[in-house]
């Protein structure tokens, strides 16, 4: 035998590989049936027994985007031509494009929020993180729980006293109330995390750059933030995910200006239930994430576990 | 940059005089580097709680903010107590908690397995397994729900062709019995690639050495599995089990999407409740006090349960 | 003659409207739900835009989230909306929180007169407390719960003969729920064409005001009060009267037996859906929904009927009552600009447009005009229903006693927990305990 005793023969790998795929497959199949879906007309979305060939029509991001009116056809005739492709998708319905959806701003809030919030809580993250990695703070480690156990919080609950400061400080509905709320839900994960990663640069590298003459900050600035440069991106996208992602708050404190996707795409459906503007939305609100995920999958574990699992 | 000052390191010069001579003390600068995230912390966290627990003692409604307000005691604390709404809520609760976390943990821990025989490409499919659990859960809870229509939902669907049931037969939000596995079904499908990935970790971290040893003492590969893999990685399970079971106490987003908390209020779990109560009812005061008890006692079981967690790593 | 009438009426009311916002064109948003008659008000409101120079913006928000979202929009004091076509029962609490501005100079200043109005809709819509001459809202769109049949299917000979020898009378409108029933269960699971349809689609949602609506279309004609008539907020022998338990029981039992499958969470968007998939012979919906069935390509042209709610088994007959006034939102800062679009809207020109849009006034000289009944298929129902409609709690805490009356309903009707004389109790109790939280007990 060529292979040690502990590894696993090949008869075992193929059985392994085997299931394991199997479960891929099975668990990647709404994910592949929601971007399906995207691309379907609303009466194959809903065909009995589903359809897994169909003719793909850009109808469900056409009406993601707009909103339509119906029209009688004497005033659709009145019309004449549809201009565009689009024009065409919409009057086979014997309605007009009255213009565009919310889903472009609801989709921007997120983007600003995400990207605001992240930068906010990576930022300060990162100054704390460096500071109890470092020196000597006292009760450390019971500042360091504090930190993690405002994640215990149900996030209704925290809500409730957030909802009435808000509306004492006019901070309802608005971007910077989100972003500030975000960064503060996200920094324990980003305190945790670059704790973590900061650890692992030797101290003798800054040390030195004291004595060179370089000042605390600027051995912060020059030597630790180059170093923990994967550390900090990978933490900023976790941060970022958890923005995108969060419903609870979203729903809960903003009703238009600041609105985040998620809590917009269910309420995408309206009148008539229009699963292929639905599913694009959806779509196109996943679909970074995925690449994101692909992207960070060396630090995932690391992520998810405030830095309790390393690898 | 780096080798340069690495090569320095060995001069060893009076590095504490460098340090106060030039800038800010390093206790000043901790400080300042602490201050903004303890001050957030604080007014997004501890701030509100304290609050909260004030809101709990009252009469108080956010509606109307004109009313007067009123100490009403520990009344609101008794009120929920003994609510039996709540208490139905809170079993719904632990129904989910104890289904999900065993489904997840046999699914999850029997994939790490596999995955961890380290056949041709596992890398590739590791990753996309682990592809639901960073979605969206109000956005792909919402697309479940078309999922799970009868008769035109993929699941019914892929169900009826395999046990041979009509696909328009059974509704898994609408009927009572299957309500509660709706939501379990959903959450196992999201949330297994996380117990998988810390199982993962934990197989990999234990070494050949181990097995080789146990292998000269001719140990059946049973044997080894139960004297072995199980110990050696139960501290990793435990860890899954802990971020799981807090973060599926604190469920919201996808069972609201899915079921909403119905059909009547089979799927309320607590965090639906407790939405219900202060963003629908607006009953401030009481929902406060809600908090307050569901906070205390999330936090009282994961102290437990770390110190649990912490003996099974001593050992 | 009408023309110039018309000319003279918006002249006269762009000075007016000069003379209110001195010309300053403001963005205005106007907040409403979701659904056809928003859009239908998208298009009539471009006349505003042109004539006033202010521009409309629209946030709609769909029926299941649109109570929750706007009334924490106006909870949290929010300025999002200038105007809002708020839902009948949030007056109540809008009107004493300080959500909606008062009307009533407004009204005197501007000549517009509650008295040109149908009486339910400024009782329903527009006054707090009820019944005083205290308004919150202009009338804005009338709806109310009615049902819709598919004529078609109801006219075919052998269908018809098939349910004669079956019931013992003729298939046509049910002139009692226990007809409805008896048509319902005629059509569960019958082959129509080659495809299986069901009886009816109800109201069973559970999240907002869904199962609560269709259950109280029932049960107020099977005898349920919400109260007391001689004294107010007593419940006990009213709510769950043997009569309103007789309700309930019928509204589960219609709901066992006659719903297409996966009905266990459906409100008016999933009644449109299977009523249009032509998967149910009736349809309980409210109004607003019937002049999308006439234009359908599936289900207009005749093919659809429309009926009153109808009579309980002691021949009464009442039915719910939707739709919404106009209010101005108190956190607005351009309260004038918005009051000036209700003027415009107010206006009777602007009334019968709304109507020939789809939108249903509430202004009698719309809806008394002799040719009104004439005017669409489903007028003649619109008027008699609106004949006889009752509506929920308008209280401040409707919220509170709408959750109570969601949960014992869905818990009963969906879930099939307890008895229906066990949910009404449970839901006296529940009623009890808000009115006392309320000091109103």
């Amino acid at each position: 035998m060529s292979y040690s005793v502990t590894d696993p023969s090949p008869r075992q790998k193929w059985t392994a590989g085997t299931l394991v795929v199997a479960y891929a497959l099975i668990t990647l199949l709404p994910l592949l049936w929601i971007i399906a879906t995207g691309f379907k007309s609303p009466s194959d979305a809903i065909a009995y027994p589903p359809k897994v060939i169909f003719e793909p029509t850009l109808e469900g991001y056409v009406n993601l985007f707009t909103t339509r009116t119906r029209m009688s056809p004497d005033a659709l005739s009145a019309l004449g031509e549809p201009a565009t492709w689009y024009d065409r998708i919409v009057r086979q319905y014997d309605m007009v494009i009255s213009g565009p959806s919310r889903y472009g701003e609801r989709f921007l809030n997120s983007v600003i929020i995400g990207f605001g919030s992240t930068f906010l809580s990576v930022f300060l993250g990162t100054l704390a993180a460096y500071a109890f990695s470092r020196f000597k703070v006292p009760l450390k480690d019971d500042l360091m729980f504090f930190i993690l156990s405002t994640r215990m919080m149900p996030p209704i609950a925290v809500a409730i006293p957030i909802f009435l400061m808000f509306r004492q400080l006019g901070l309802s509905d608005t971007h910077l109330g989100m972003i500030l709320l975000y960064t503060g839900v996200n920094l324990s994960l980003s305190v945790w995390l670059l704790k973590g990663f900061i650890d692992e640069i030797p101290v003798e590298y800054e040390e030195a750059a004291l004595i060179d003459g370089y000042t605390r900050f600027q051995a912060f600035t020059k030597v630790v933030l180059p170093q923990a440069a994967t550390g900090i991106a990978s933490t900023a996208i976790f941060c970022l995910i958890f923005s995108w992602n969060e419903y609870a708050f979203a729903v809960l404190l903003t009703s238009g200006t600041a609105q985040t996707a998620p809590p917009f795409i269910p309420t995408i459906i309206g009148v008539g239930k229009d699963w292929p503007a639905v599913a694009a939305g959806a779509t196109l609100f996943l679909v970074p994430v995925m690449v994101f995920t692909i992207l960070l999958r060396k630090h995932l574990l690391r992520g998810i576990t405030f830095g309790a699992v390393r690898k | 940059m780096t080798d340069e000052t690495t090569s320095r390191v060995h001069t060893t010069a009076p590095v504490r005089l460098a340090r106060q001579i030039r800038g800010l003390s390093d206790r000043a600068v901790a400080w300042i580097f602490i201050a903004p995230t303890i001050f957030l912390l604080l007014a997004i966290n501890i701030f509100p709680l304290i609050w909260t627990i004030r809101l709990s003692l009252t009469n108080y409604r956010a509606n109307r903010t004109s009313a007067d307000l009123e100490w009403v005691g520990l009344r609101n604390y008794q009120r929920i107590l003994n609510d039996p709404d709540i208490w139905n809520s809170m079993q719904a609760t632990a129904h989910f908690l104890l289904w999900t976390l065993v489904l997840q943990v046999l699914i999850g821990f029997t994939l790490a397995y596999l995955i961890n025989k380290k056949f041709r490409g596992n890398d590739m499919w590791t990753t996309i397994i682990v592809l639901p659990m960073m979605l969206s859960p109000a956005v792909v809870g919402n697309f479940w729900t078309f999922l799970y229509q009868p008769q035109i939902g993929l699941f019914n669907y892929v169900v009826g062709f395999l046990t041979g049931a009509d696909p328009s037969s059974f509704s898994m939000i609408g009927d009572v019995a299957l309500a509660p596995w709706s939501i379990v079904i959903v959450d196992t499908w999201m949330w297994t690639p996380f117990v998988m990935l810390i199982c993962l970790a934990g197989l990999r971290s234990i070494p050949d050495s181990i097995y080789e040893a146990a292998e000269c003492d001719r140990a059946s590969k049973w044997r080894q599995f139960w004297t072995i893999t199980i110990p050696m990685a139960l501290p990793f399970l435990m860890l899954a089990v802990l971020f799981r079971g807090i973060e599926n106490f604190k469920m919201f987003d996808l069972v609201v999407q899915l079921t909403g908390g119905g059909p009547g209020s089979i799927t309320e779990l607590t965090s639906i409740n407790l939405k219900r109560e202060a963003f629908e009812k607006w009953r401030t005061g009481y929902a406060s006090a809600y908090a307050v008890i569901l906070f205390v006692t999330v936090f009282g079981l994961a102290s437990i349960y770390v110190k649990a967690l912490n003996k099974v790593k001593e050992r | 003659m009408k023309t110039s009438h018309y000319l003279l009426a918006t002249a006269v009311s762009a000075m007016a409207g000069l003379g209110a916002t001195s010309a300053m064109a403001e963005d205005l948003t106007l907040c409403w739900a979701a659904w056809d008659p928003a859009n239908a008000l998208v298009q009539l409101s471009k006349a505003y835009e042109e004539q006033s120079g202010n521009t409309m913006n629209f946030e709609f928000v769909p029926w299941p989230n649109f109570a929750d979202r706007m009334l924490n929009e106006l909870n949290s004091g929010g300025q999002l909306c200038d105007l809002m076509i708020g839902d009948s029962q949030w007056i109540g609490g809008a009107a004493e929180n300080g959500h909606y501005l008062k009307m009533n100079d407004f009204f005197d200043a501007n000549d517009i007169k509650m008295s040109d109005f149908i009486d339910a809709t400024v009782t329903g819509y527009s006054e707090w407390p009820k019944n005083t001459p205290n308004y919150w809202a202009l009338p804005a769109f009338g709806d109310v719960v009615g049902w819709t049949y598919r004529k078609d299917w109801f006219d075919r000979p052998d269908i018809q003969a098939e349910y004669k020898t079956k019931y013992g009378h003729d298939l046509g409108v049910p002139d009692t729920f226990d007809e409805l029933k008896n048509i319902a269960e005629f059509f569960q699971g019958r082959d129509i064409d080659g495809t299986t349809v069901y009886g009816a689609s109800i109201y069973t949602e559970r999240g907002s005001e869904g199962i609560t609506m269709g259950a109280m279309d029932v049960l107020y004609s099977y005898g349920f009060l919400y109260e007391n008539p001689d004294k107010p907020y007593d419940m006990e022998g009213f709510v769950n009267s043997p009569g309103a338990v007789a309700g309930l029981e019928y509204y589960k039992a219609l709901y066992d037996c006659c719903t297409p499958p996966g009905s266990s969470n459906g409100y008016m968007s999933e009644g449109i859906d299977a009523f249009k998939s032509g998967q149910v012979a009736l349809q309980m919906n409210f109004a607003f929904t019937w002049p999308g069935f006439e234009s359908d390509a599936n289900v207009g042209g005749g093919k659809t009927g429309y009926f009153v709610n109808p009579k309980g088994p002691d021949g009464k007959q009442f039915a719910q009552l939707g739709g919404q006034g106009i209010s101005v939102v108190s956190y607005s800062k351009k309260q004038d600009a918005a009051l000036d679009y209700i003027k415009w809207f107010a206006q009777p020109e602007v009334q019968a447009k709304w109507w020939s849009m789809g939108g249903y006034s509430c202004l009698k000289a719309v809806t008394l005009d002799p040719s009104f009944p004439e005017s669409q298929p489903y007028a003649q129902t619109f008027l008699d229903s609106m004949a006889v409609v009752k509506d929920f709690w308008a209280e401040p805490s409707y919220a509170t006693l709408l959750q109570d009356t969601q949960r014992r309903f869905h818990d009963y009707v969906v879930a099939g927990n307890g008895t229906a004389q066990q949910a009404l109790d449970g839901l006296v109790n529940d009623w009890t305990e808000t009115f006392e939280d309320d000091g109103k007990l």
